[in-house]
């Protein structure tokens, strides 16, 4: 069984705010039954103030899914649409006490409902950035679909370098045969993109806009260069894109073991910055000329 | 709070006879059974007796045709090996698509890495195999044919003897996992045309960590573990003592309660499906009625999802286990669900109960009692259940991605 914590057990054994809401004016339905895990997020909105008055839904799913559904109600009931909007799948979890990464999944299926909800309440288009893959390292929740994109965008042929990279394998190693797998199918098949595809853009707006985030992006790396610096590396911002932040490493940082794990490090620097979710990718620096 | 445990096709519980049993061989005698001193006491001859036991109940022919070894895997991985190493010109191997990881993980690694080939044999709705698919797949190039002897989720019975004599025609091996079969099937190998069967103590109220092998005499053999003498040279590495006494006790009892198995076993199995089938609407058993496992039980219960009906029915003090995804962090069903086309409603919410001879009708009651209304609690949260049943068809319910 999963190391649950007590309170998704609470919120599973004694779900609030579930069934129809019957006036409900925005809905928002995401996952599926083939899925194993679908939601259905019922919710009644002020029209003058937009403020969140009452917030339902029903669940198939797992424990923390429906967990997570309900814990996703308590969090927006009472707050106007656009401070729902900042609710990320992160607050979910931490609302919960936390989820095994492998159920992480659930939380985000909180998240995408409540999108879906926001956006049927407004009128607008809801596209789904799912990215389905099977989950691949189980101690750091990285899946194929994530190993496979970094692999080829930065011609990876190495599990060490994947861990460097994106941390999979970095733990108990034993997803290592599978990631040899993958480096296998993308180096021996298709030819690499030559542009790599822009994801698709966010319904909801940005709180910020872009030349306010690269600024706040750039100012926590310089503050944390003397670190890298003192190990005889560096660190350089390379490019933003949506919610991934390339950085590139050199020096003794670039071989450096633990290298993933100042990733991650910079990467809840940036979350607490930004107060979203972002993911850190390593990169490698335009070539420098002469060098 | 009552209880109950129907959880023993994943393991059982230790016999208390075979755990006395065993204790002083780790606090008096453990010495080691090659060893000249007097600390073995009588192991070497209760390692002999053991095997005599598995014989018995096997029956084999020759105690030296059971090889013990750690686990139901590793037989089964020796087994494979063992027939492609003494068969280099056949490269080929037969199985099934229900079949335990040890079997598909390995046959997996054998055609991607070692250049096998290999034939998965589809089975139906009810999991039975596809005997004319099998029949076509049987050539001069096939090394060892393995199949399963009973299915550890639905239970479904194979006909592993009529499969063996065809896999002797074409001179190819046959082995058979019989893991969850060994003990709740009469077998008899002396008449048999299977070559090769693995076991596992711990499905039969031996501790977990102990597992056999039987290679019938004359069949060529190859050892995965090259060591010591210990097995005849067959399988080094000091022997587990302590698992193969307990094995060897379990094994008479196993033999002693064979028949109390196939009635006693039976009927309380019977009466739990049908006493949950008779109260849940939309719920069906899976796997072969005919031959099947007396103690197993597979309900698949539609519009809800298995993890959590194991929570809530672990809450009330039942433990069963699920062919769900969210147990186990992938996110499909189990491969032998999905093997058996078993509908994606379904298959999501299937649930195994599997009994043992510990089991009391008092628990069987509890089951029947417990199970509905938690079912009932699930598809009152589930979107794809209203006021008046399923409302997947009409569309109702028809979310953003699927």
């Amino acid at each position: 069984m999963w190391d649950y914590t007590d309170k998704v057990k609470d919120y599973f054994f004694n779900p609030k705010n579930t069934g129809v809401l019957e006036d409900a004016n925005a809905v928002g339905e995401v996952g599926s039954i083939s899925c194993g895990d679908a939601l259905r997020l019922m919710l009644k909105v002020d029209p003058d103030t937009d403020v969140i008055l009452d917030a339902r839904f029903q669940t198939f799913g797992c424990g923390s899914a429906i967990a997570s559904s309900s814990a996703l109600t308590e969090l927006i009931k009472g707050k106007t649409l656009d401070e729902a909007l900042k609710i990320t799948n992160q607050d979910i979890a931490e609302f919960l006490g936390g989820l095994p990464p492998e159920k992480m999944h659930c939380s985000v299926m909180g998240a995408e409902a409540l999108h879906a909800a926001i956006a049927n309440y407004r009128g607008e288009d809801w596209a789904d950035d799912h990215e389905e893959g099977a989950l691949v390292c189980k101690c750091f929740a990285i899946d194929s679909a994530l190993i496979e994109k970094v692999a080829r965008e930065n011609h990876l042929s190495t599990v060490e370098e994947i861990t460097f990279y994106t941390k999979a394998g970095g733990g108990c190693q034993s997803c290592h045969e599978q990631i040899e797998d993958i480096l296998a199918a993308v180096n021996g098949s298709a030819p690499l993109p030559v542009v790599a595809a822009k994801p698709a853009a966010k319904a909801a707006p940005a709180p910020m806009t872009m030349v306010q985030k690269i600024q706040k992006i750039s100012a926590v790396i310089d503050e944390m260069r003397p670190q890298f610096q003192m190990d005889g590396g560096n660190i350089e911002l390379v490019d933003v894109d949506g919610d991934t932040v390339m950085v590139a490493m050199s020096g003794s940082c670039m071989n450096c073991q633990s290298s993933g794990i100042t990733i991650s490090g910079i990467q809840e620097r940036l979350m607490l910055t930004l107060g979203r979710p972002v993911r850190v990718v390593p990169a490698s620096m335009p070539q420098a000329v002469g060098a | 709070m009552s209880s109950a445990y129907m959880d023993n096709n994943a393991t059982t519980r230790v016999d208390p006879r075979v755990l006395e049993t065993i204790l002083p061989y780790f606090s008096e005698y453990y010495g080691n059974p090659s060893s000249m001193h007097s600390f073995g006491g009588d192991v070497g001859k209760r390692l002999e007796e053991a095997r005599a036991s598995v014989q018995a109940l096997l029956g084999v022919e020759h105690d030296s045709e059971i090889i013990f070894t750690s686990c139901g895997t590793e037989s089964d991985n020796t087994a494979i090996l063992s027939a492609l190493a003494i068969q280099p010109s056949r490269r080929e191997i037969i199985t099934s698509v229900v079949e335990h990881p040890a079997i598909l993980s390995l046959c997996d690694h054998l055609e991607r890495h070692e250049g096998y080939k290999v034939h998965y044999i589809p089975v139906d709705r009810l999991g039975r195999i596809s005997m004319e698919a099998y029949a076509a797949a049987l050539s001069e190039q096939v090394a060892i044919v393995s199949m399963m002897y009973a299915n550890n989720e639905t239970g479904t019975i194979f006909p592993v003897e009529t499969m063996a004599r065809m896999a002797k025609e074409k001179g190819a091996l046959f082995h058979t996992d019989a893991v969850q079969a060994v003990g709740k099937i009469v077998l008899n190998m002396q008449e048999s045309a299977i070559d090769m069967l693995s076991l596992s103590g711990h499905k039969l109220h031996a501790p977990k960590g102990i597992g056999a092998l039987y290679v019938r005499r004359g069949t060529r053999y190859r050892p995965m573990l090259r060591g010591g003498h210990q097995e005849r040279g067959r399988r080094a590495g000091t022997e587990n003592t302590t698992g193969i006494i307990a094995l060897g006790l379990a094994a008479d009892m196993a033999l002693e309660h064979m028949e109390y198995e196939n009635t006693v076993v039976r009927a309380l199995r019977d009466r739990l499906e049908a006493g949950i089938l008779a109260q849940v609407p939309y719920a069906f058993a899976n796997g072969d009625p005919e031959h099947r496992l007396p103690n197993t039980s597979s309900i698949s219960f539609e519009y809800i999802e298995g993890e959590a009906i194991l929570m809530l029915l672990s809450r009330v003090g039942i433990a069963a286990s699920s062919g769900s995804a969210c147990t186990s962090g992938s996110l499909e069903p189990s491969h032998v669900l999905r093997a058996m086309d078993i509908p994606y409603t379904a298959a999501h919410g299937t649930i195994r109960f599997s009994l043992s001879r510990e089991t009391t009708e008092a628990e069987v009651d509890w089951v029947i009692a417990q199970t509905p209304p938690i079912v009932e609690q699930l598809r009152r949260l589930s979107p794809y259940w209203g006021a008046n049943g399923p409302i997947l068809t009409d569309n109702a319910f028809a979310p953003v991605y699927a």
